[in-house]
């Protein structure tokens, strides 16, 4: 702990540290958060509210001036998180600048004066949060306007029978347990925050992260959904967010990417012709018109927009019933943004079902039959038909908690 | 293997009667088919002479030998004998020894420490063992010119150091006698094969090789196999001397195939309790280095039998 | 892989190796020479293919291994433990093929040990493999009592030091060992799937890849290789040599792989250029034999040598040259594969 607070300016007696003075030091610098606790003892041992309230210690002492907060409550449950905007508001008292980084609106509006919106890299708006409603503060941050609400462009998609019923589906500290059904044929829609629990539930629904409660059915029965490999032999793929880390194989070729799922599937023992996989990824190319030099070039190289394609391929060449899309239209550039979404019409046309999971509610609007907000790791609403509109979906993400859902 | 000798130790320990004299023996471990053959000898010659033999494994750790000395003081054994894993860091536990008027007796390795701390030390002499292998090539070819190729032990080890200085000086003055290739064969069979290969490529496919000098009978062995497979043969057209006497070597003389080998041997124990039994009947000091016998056995000393004597003393 | 990419693909290796035959032939000029002799070919290059057999067949599982950004540390006392099995086995009357069979079993267990520490458990593959390497050791020494276990099976012998059609039996095993994994991993799927799991183990798990079977196939390989490798080493001697069998060989195959350019990152892999590799070692180590430098200098030669052979692999100077030849060809090159394709493969 004392090691922890005076890391680099640790008192010198005669060329060596002074551990009294050490110690003394970090008692001095802890002084007036309100903590009474023992400098000897390992920083670890302690909650991580109080390792923040140190890190905070630490770094108001090296300047004194500003303080800048980066997700410091991202871990902490609510009476820690009371605590340290404690400590906080104390060091506003002092004259301390504070910049509070954070995607917990209830908190930023707890302790903030000001609220300043960055998208995209981009400064959006800076306000007086006084002057700043939830809404407001959502519509900054997914840059749209209350008004301009797109129609919902899917009334006459017909979706077919049931084909996937969820069932109290959960993991702990990923998604808290949720009902969902799926119908051939539909494109649900997926909105909420960063960190709300989106790709967690695509991660239960795919295997990726074991679910601890819940079943997923088909009409023949239970589905074993324990790795990506049973779910995707029961007609299940995913597309990540990430894909850099979590969907191209950097190093392979474009034809290579495209047949691995497939070839996955099959095991090792019945490889894929290379004349076929050739067939393959030139028909895919063509199809969804992936801008390449050819087959034969690693992934790695594409953009963004071509690896989304890549990836897409690789599921359209399972064929799959269920695909989910998570983030599928980030970082890519506006044209490959539209055929993204075309392909995802074509798909459903053909009777497949999609799971679409997008920060771009025009977008969801756009494509979705249905529509499922999360929150805080919970789904906490559905949205059908022409309920479907961009400031519902807003106010859905918004609404802090059940007593305020009157606003609605 | 450790695990038998340890059983058949402390056999012998339970075994053995109270009144005999009691010795303490710190053995470094069992690192290689020598080692195993003097712990296995050692205790034969203490059952000969009704000595009760504490037997130690250090498996290579200077602490544990030090632990064991301590323990062997405390019991108040008659004697300590002690094959030491270093030559240095003896010092304090010798002079517990010298107090509790334990005499120390020091198997086939040296320490840095003052002569004074310990009776005596048994060993042989490396240098010397080079100079018996030179001195038998010497006679065995007379006034012919021949080219000998060495194979050399661990770069840098000591008896690979001493086993060459040996063998130079033995043919010093015999310009008939000509070393042309020498090359570490890491004291391995494998390595003293693949090198022997090497040797018999650069040599005009062994034709012009007469002699083979190898550091250690191991890499002996791994030669005579390589010359063979080269489509000669060795004992004839290559005579072959090594140092150590282990088993499989007895056994390539009496198959012709090997010439002579200079016995290292296991029996240090022997004369340690020789010069013990002297010292407990009536105080006499023995010299302070004793040195074993460095035997040359060759093709007439009865191979087959030497060999039936040693396989199973555990190289 | 076509045949032309194949040869670009290993055309370094091959030109290190010629370079490195040059060199050994300059201090020893009889070293080419190859005659025939009674049932087989003799020379220095029979030599190497010969001395090369274990750290060719460990460089084969270790060029899988490592493709999946694995590594075994454990081959060399995999190869004691089954060069001692066997030596056991034949010593104690049970017939060569019992013998032969029960050193592949145990390889093939040793490789299943690994691959579970690392696929299973999670365990680094560097300290999975560490806990082999250092116990090994031990246990070959128990199965054969801390002696050199040595028997007179000629049959045993014959896989160490004979000689089939002309070559020795070890050079065949090797050469039909690469040849037999080679196709394997290229005719099936094994090879893609491996070098998508060693470039993104992640990415590969959500496309459906079964990493946990994938990885524990790859080290029950090279556990295989290592067997085999471990029976030429005691039928060579005729012995078994607890201490010494394969003692530092791992560190040889992982050389002859980095050397073979397969990224220690894992990904892309080439067998045959860790073949070539392979034998690039053995060149330099007959050679130090055969130029009767004093053995002092052994290892500093073949340690100058290896870094002169990797520092002119290495990326960075193959950049540089890559950006030479690039500008001359750009001109003639329109259809062929782009030049990039190459440089991710190696």
């Amino acid at each position: 702990m004392a090691e922890n607070l005076t890391l680099g300016r640790q008192p010198r007696r005669l060329g060596l540290v002074s551990r009294r003075g050490m110690r003394a030091m970090a008692r001095e610098m802890l002084a007036g958060y309100g903590l009474s606790i023992d400098v000897e003892r390992d920083l670890g041992s302690y909650s991580v509210a109080v390792q923040q309230i140190v890190a905070i210690a630490r770094a108001v002492h090296l300047s004194g001036k500003v303080l800048i907060l980066d997700e410091p409550t991202a871990s902490l449950d609510a009476r820690e998180v009371a605590l340290l905007f404690d400590v906080v508001r104390n060091l506003r008292e002092r004259g301390l600048g504070i910049v509070f980084v954070s995607h917990f609106l209830d908190q930023v509006f707890a302790i903030s004066d000001r609220i300043t919106v960055l998208r995209n890299g981009r400064l959006i708006a800076t306000t007086e949060a006084a002057h700043l409603d939830r809404v407001q503060l959502i519509n900054l941050m997914l840059g749209r306007e209350l008004e301009q609400a797109t129609a919902h462009g899917q009334g006459g998609r017909a979706a077919g029978g049931e084909m996937l019923r969820v069932e109290g589906l959960g993991r702990r500290g990923k998604v808290a347990p949720f009902d969902m059904t799926v119908r051939s044929g539909e494109v649900i829609g997926m909105a909420g925050l960063l960190g709300s629990g989106r790709t967690e539930t695509a991660e239960v629904l795919f295997g990726a992260t074991g679910a601890d409660s819940g079943t997923v059915r088909d009409e023949k029965g239970r589905i074993d959904l324990s790795s990506p490999a049973r779910a995707i032999s029961a007609g299940f793929g995913f597309a990540p967010e990430d894909r850099k880390t979590d969907g191209i194989i950097g190093d392979l070729t474009l034809r290579e990417n495209i047949a691995l799922a497939l070839q996955a599937h099959r095991g090792w023992a019945r490889p894929i012709p290379r004349a076929e996989q050739r067939r393959l990824a030139e028909d895919y190319v063509r199809r969804l018109d992936i801008r390449t030099p050819g087959a034969e070039k690693p992934v790695g190289l594409l953009s963004g927009g071509n690896q989304q394609k890549v990836i897409l391929a690789r599921w359209l060449a399972m064929n799959p019933r269920f695909l989910i899309l998570d983030e599928p239209t980030r970082g890519i550039d506006v044209g490959a943004h539209a055929e993204v979404l075309r392909l995802i019409n074509e798909m459903v046309a053909s009777g497949m079902s999609l799971l679409v999971i997008s920060s771009e509610l025009e977008e969801l609007v756009a494509v979705s039959d249905r529509v499922i907000v999360v929150r805080d790791r919970r789904h906490v609403a559905q949205l059908t038909g022409h309920e479907i509109t961009t400031d519902a979906i807003v106010r859905a993400i918004a609404a802090p908690e059940r007593d305020t859902e009157a606003a609605e | 293997m450790k695990k038998t000798l340890f059983a058949s130790a402390s056999a012998l320990v339970l075994g053995t009667a109270a009144s005999a004299q009691v010795v303490g023996f710190s053995q470094i471990g069992s690192e290689s088919g020598w080692r195993a053959a003097e712990t296995t000898v050692t205790n034969q010659q203490a059952e000969e002479r009704g000595i009760d033999l504490q037997f130690s494994d250090a498996q290579q750790k200077q602490e544990n030998q030090i632990a064991a000395v301590r323990s062997f003081i405390a019991q108040g054994v008659d004697a300590i004998l002690l094959a030491p894993v270093v030559a240095t860091g003896w010092d304090a536990v010798l002079e517990e020894a010298k107090e509790a008027e334990i005499p120390v007796v020091l198997l086939d390795r040296m320490v840095d420490s003052d002569p004074s701390l310990y009776l005596t030390a048994v060993g042989s002499d490396l240098v010397h063992e080079g100079e018996v292998a030179g001195q038998f090539l010497v006679d065995q070819v007379g006034d012919e010119p021949c080219r000998v190729v060495e194979l050399q032990g661990t770069t840098g080890s000591s008896p690979a150091i001493d086993r060459a200085t040996g063998f130079r000086n033995a043919i010093e003055g015999h310009d008939n006698i000509e070393i042309v290739q020498s090359q570490t064969g890491d004291f391995t069979r494998a390595q003293g094969k693949t090198v022997m290969e090497a040797f018999l490529q650069a040599e005009n496919g062994g034709a012009d090789i007469c002699a083979l000098y190898a550091h250690n009978d191991d890499m002996a062995v791994g030669a005579i196999q390589a010359i063979k497979e080269a489509g000669l043969k060795p004992g004839e057209d290559v005579t072959i001397v090594s140092i150590d006497g282990v088993p499989d070597l007895f056994q390539a003389m009496a198959a012709g195939e090997a010439n002579a080998t200079v016995e290292l041997t296991p029996n240090m124990a022997g004369p340690a309790f020789d010069a013990l039994q002297a010292y407990w009947d009536n105080g006499t000091e023995p010299p302070k280095f004793i040195q074993t016998e460095s035997r040359l056995y060759t093709q007439s000393d009865d191979p087959q039998g030497e060999y039936d004597r040693r396989k199973d003393l555990g190289y | 892989m076509n045949g032309f990419g194949l040869l670009r693909r290993v055309a370094p290796q091959l030109l290190t190796l010629a370079a490195v035959l040059v060199l050994v032939t300059l201090f020893f000029p009889s070293f080419p020479s190859v005659s025939f002799g009674g049932d087989r070919l003799v020379g220095s290059p029979i030599d190497v293919l010969k001395r090369g057999a274990p750290v060719a067949l460990l460089a084969i599982g270790m060029t899988l291994v490592i493709a999946t950004r694995g590594i075994d540390l454990s081959v060399g006392a995999i190869m004691a433990i089954c060069g001692a099995v066997a030596a056991f086995a034949v010593t104690g009357g049970w017939g060569l093929g019992v013998a032969v069979a029960l050193a592949l079993a145990t390889g093939l267990i040793c490789g299943l040990w690994n691959g579970f520490l690392v696929a299973v458990l999670g365990i680094q593959p560097i300290v999975a493999t560490l806990i082999l390497m250092v116990a090994g050791r031990g246990i070959a020494q128990l199965v054969t009592e801390g002696k050199i276990l040595t028997f007179s099976d000629a049959g045993f012998a014959y896989l160490g030091s004979g000689a089939f059609l002309g070559l020795p039996v070890p050079a065949w095993a090797w050469i039909l060992a690469g040849i037999l994994t080679g196709l394997v991993v290229r005719r099936t799927a094994l090879g893609l799937l491996i070098e998508s799991v060693g470039v993104n183990l992640r990415a590969s798990r959500l496309a459906g890849v079964n990493s946990t079977v994938l990885l524990l196939t790859v080290y029950m390989i090279s556990g295989l290789c290592a067997a085999v490798a471990g029976l030429i080493v005691a039928g060579d001697i005729k012995g078994a040599d607890a201490n010494n069998a394969g003692l530092w060989l791992e560190l040889d195959a992982i050389l002859a792989v980095a050397i073979g350019g397969t990224s220690l990152l894992g990904g892309r892999f080439s067998i045959l250029a860790s073949l070539i590799g392979a034998m690039i070692i053995q060149s330099i180590n007959t050679g130090i034999l055969l130029a009767g430098f004093p053995p002092e200098f052994n290892l500093v030669i073949k340690a100058i040598l290896v870094l002169l052979i990797l520092t002119l692999q290495s990326p960075r100077l193959g950049a540089v040259a890559a950006g030479l030849l690039s500008r001359r060809r750009r001109a003639d090159e329109a259809g062929a594969a782009p030049r990039s394709v190459q440089e991710a493969g190696q």
